[in-house]
């Protein structure tokens, strides 16, 4: 009895399963994919949500520490014995005299330990809740303690809260872009494919004519035509709005070929002799079966924005001071001197390089699991 | 197929008049662009000489009729061949490309050679032994490829160079090679210099050959021509070579026609800005950043001109290759 039993609850469980719970198996079963997945919500909820807690320093804090190097972290206490408790080295100026410039050298008599939960400056959480705790921090009732990980930039100012914050507005400009970019594709690529006629035409020629005009060389030309005069809140929106000009038209592509099979199925003939709304057709029946295969290519096209973002800031044709972003971040390093002087200033490519990657193996993920039915 | 290619051409045509005068738009627009501070400039100075020249680039860009006859004057000498001046530079747009074309051609044609012939063998590899050790390093490092952003490989290889060896990079020649006459020895400076972007090059550019090659290649291996070459008896490196990868390689075709004559003209543009190229790729940005609008419309008309020239090259030629494909 309890032998037949087991099979048949099996078959059940199976045949109930629905889509989405198969993309979720299949999706559990692919590590990389999963490893990507949980650095995004990281990066997401440090850099986008949190910034300000996680950031030891607040964004325009300048201290008196200008192009310094990054401070070892040991764990010593003030006596030079082992602790537990993290303690950075402190910084001494001195003088290249043959090059007549200043540079500091790591004092290792000074020992600053790094506190958990420190008081510092005062902040809004979210943007609403006061408070000032900080993730991490020297003692607050020392002036003289400091801590800067990656070091200082021209100004001072500490460049790991800095990352911190440019994350921030990196991060948004791939997912803004990337659901407006997604929202304009939907619509038109499904307006071209259930019309077709005049429409189709019209939408198909301007997707070619943007087309036409190589990626890079059409997203410098347009951010170059944005006037230096505006604010940087309305040139960041103006930045996410080209970026999703010149991406819109190869999602609405595919959508397009999409929905061309797709309305031809009988489930649509179906609800159309129902008297189903060409609305109801289009939003109920058919963009649903698109949605999968957009996903993933929304997924995989997020990297490219925030790349784009990057470049065009770094050569300055994007976004500007007092604004921060990873691009800008990486304007300071756009010299041989820079390079030479304040290696430190290229920490951020590798949190570029990270994100980017993050996406790409999500992407990578979904798009072997929303195929849930074939394959292995 | 005459009159494919012509009306082809004819559709090239009446997209490059779109693109013009798309391009004019972008150039023209802005307000504060670099012949706006030119002028200004020359009329705080207000001395005859600078009177004078206010006057002739009014006469020569129309600067007081209406935008439409703007566009009108400035396609007219497009034509013609005179693609008016780079304020930067103080010099015709046509002398500055004309300069530096030959180099950024040298660069591109170096760089997809060293992308292609890295790229197929690999490719091959790792479709013929799919799943071994060597695919599976393929794979992560082709992953890694096509998530570098090639600017910010250049920045990380600038970094190495100076720091771990050393060396000076950028530019394309030594400070005593620059305006050196043609020599042996500038050759071997050069290939020296060259190297280097064209390694970036090819980093960024083999990961997505890689991945195409083996996908097509894996797909061409199951067909059953592929059987009947084996059942033939025929050696497995002449099936895959001779047979197989004939086939697999087309597509490939459609990539570089459409990238390949672009990549003369605007290159890598951002690596090469890193690596400071004496290429049009960083004329191009340095055009961008202060606004010097002729010279960067006619760049950027060139490099959409390139790309289609290029996408119908590449159409030809694979119709040529392969009879299966009929143009209409």
């Amino acid at each position: 009895m309890a032998e037949q039993k087991v099979p048949e609850t099996n078959k059940k469980r199976q045949i109930s399963q629905s889509y989405w719970s198969l993309v979720w198996w299949k999706f559990k079963k692919n590590k990389l994919a999963i490893v990507g997945g949980i650095l995004i919500i990281l990066f997401y909820s440090i850099c986008g949500l949190f910034a300000e807690f996680f950031a030891p320093y607040t964004l325009d804090y300048q201290s008196d520490y200008l192009e310094a190097r990054p401070q070892p972290v040991v764990f010593k206490d003030e006596e030079g014995n082992f602790s537990l408790r993290p303690a950075v080295y402190g910084l001494e100026e001195k003088i290249d005299q043959t090059l007549r410039k200043r540079f500091y050298e790591v004092n290792r008599t000074k020992i600053y330990p790094i506190y958990f939960f420190v008081k510092a400056e005062p902040y809004k959480l979210l943007g609403f809740i006061p408070t000032d705790i900080h993730l991490f921090g020297t003692d607050p009732a020392d002036p003289e303690a400091h801590v800067f990980l990656f070091g200082t930039d021209r100004l001072g100012r500490d460049l790991f809260s800095r990352i911190i914050y440019g994350g921030r507005l990196s991060l948004l400009i791939g997912l803004l872009g990337q659901i407006l970019t997604f929202t304009l594709g939907m619509v038109m690529g499904a307006i071209s494919g259930y019309y077709g006629g005049v429409t189709d035409v019209i939408v198909q020629r301007m997707t070619e004519f943007v087309g036409a005009f190589p990626d890079i060389p059409l997203f410098m030309a347009l951010a170059a035509a944005i006037p230096v005069t505006w604010s940087p809140i309305l040139v960041y929106f103006m930045l996410t709005l080209i970026l999703v000009f010149i991406r819109w038209g190869g999602l609405a592509r595919q959508v397009r070929g999409l929905i061309l099979s797709l309305r031809e199925r009988e489930y649509v003939l179906a609800a159309r002799s129902f008297g189903a709304s060409d609305a109801r057709l289009m939003f109920r029946h058919l963009l649903p079966g698109t949605l999968s295969h957009c996903i993933v290519i929304a997924t995989l096209m997020i990297p490219g924005m925030i790349l784009s973002e990057t470049a065009l800031s770094w050569l300055g044709l994007g976004l500007r001071p007092p604004l921060t972003s990873w691009g800008v971040l990486l304007q300071e390093v756009s010299s041989v001197r820079s390079i030479r002087f304040a290696p430190w200033l290229l920490t951020t490519v590798p949190f570029v390089l990270l994100a980017v990657l993050s996406f790409n193996m999500l992407g990578d993920g979904l798009r072997d699991a929303m195929d849930p039915y074939g394959g292995r | 197929m005459l009159a494919y290619i012509a009306r082809r051409l004819g559709y090239i045509l009446i997209m490059l008049v779109l693109v013009s005068f798309v391009s004019f738009l972008i150039i023209e627009l802005p307000p504060g662009d670099y012949l706006t501070q030119k002028l200004q400039e020359l009329q705080a100075r207000g001395d005859r000489s600078a009177e004078m020249r206010i006057a002739e680039y009014r006469a020569r860009y129309g600067l007081d009729k209406p935008l439409l006859e703007r566009y009108w004057i400035w396609s007219t000498h497009f034509i013609k061949g005179d693609f008016g001046d780079s304020f930067e530079f103080e010099r015709p747009v046509t002398e500055i490309i004309g300069q530096r074309a030959g180099m950024s051609a040298i660069l591109a044609i170096s760089t997809i050679t060293l992308t292609w012939l890295l790229a197929i063998p690999i490719g091959v590899y790792s479709a013929t032994h799919q799943y071994s050790i060597g695919d599976q390093i393929t794979t992560i490092v082709t992953f890694i490829g096509l998530g570098m952003p090639g600017f910010l490989l250049a920045l990380i290889v600038l970094f190495f160079a100076m720091t771990v060896l050393g060396q000076e990079v950028g530019g394309l020649f030594s400070r005593e090679f620059q305006d050196a006459p043609w020599s042996f020895a500038k050759v071997v400076d050069l290939l020296k210099h060259l190297w280097i972007p064209a390694f970036i090059g090819a980093v960024t550019g083999t990961a997505s050959l890689i991945r195409i090659m083996r996908g097509n290649l894996l797909d061409t291996l199951g067909q059953p021509f592929v059987e009947a070459a084996r059942a033939r008896g025929l050696k497995e490196r002449t099936v895959i070579w001779k047979h197989a990868v004939r086939v697999a390689i087309n597509p490939l075709i459609v990539i570089l026609g459409s990238e390949a004559l672009p990549q003369i003209i605007a290159g890598n543009a951002l690596v090469a800005t890193v690596l400071n190229l004496p290429t049009l790729g960083p004329v191009y940005v340095r055009a961008l950043q202060v606004q010097d609008m002729y010279l960067a419309g006619t760049v950027l008309v060139f490099i959409v001109g390139m790309t289609m020239i290029g996408n119908l090259l590449a159409d030809l030629t694979l119709a040529a290759l392969d009879p299966r494909i009929r143009l209409e």
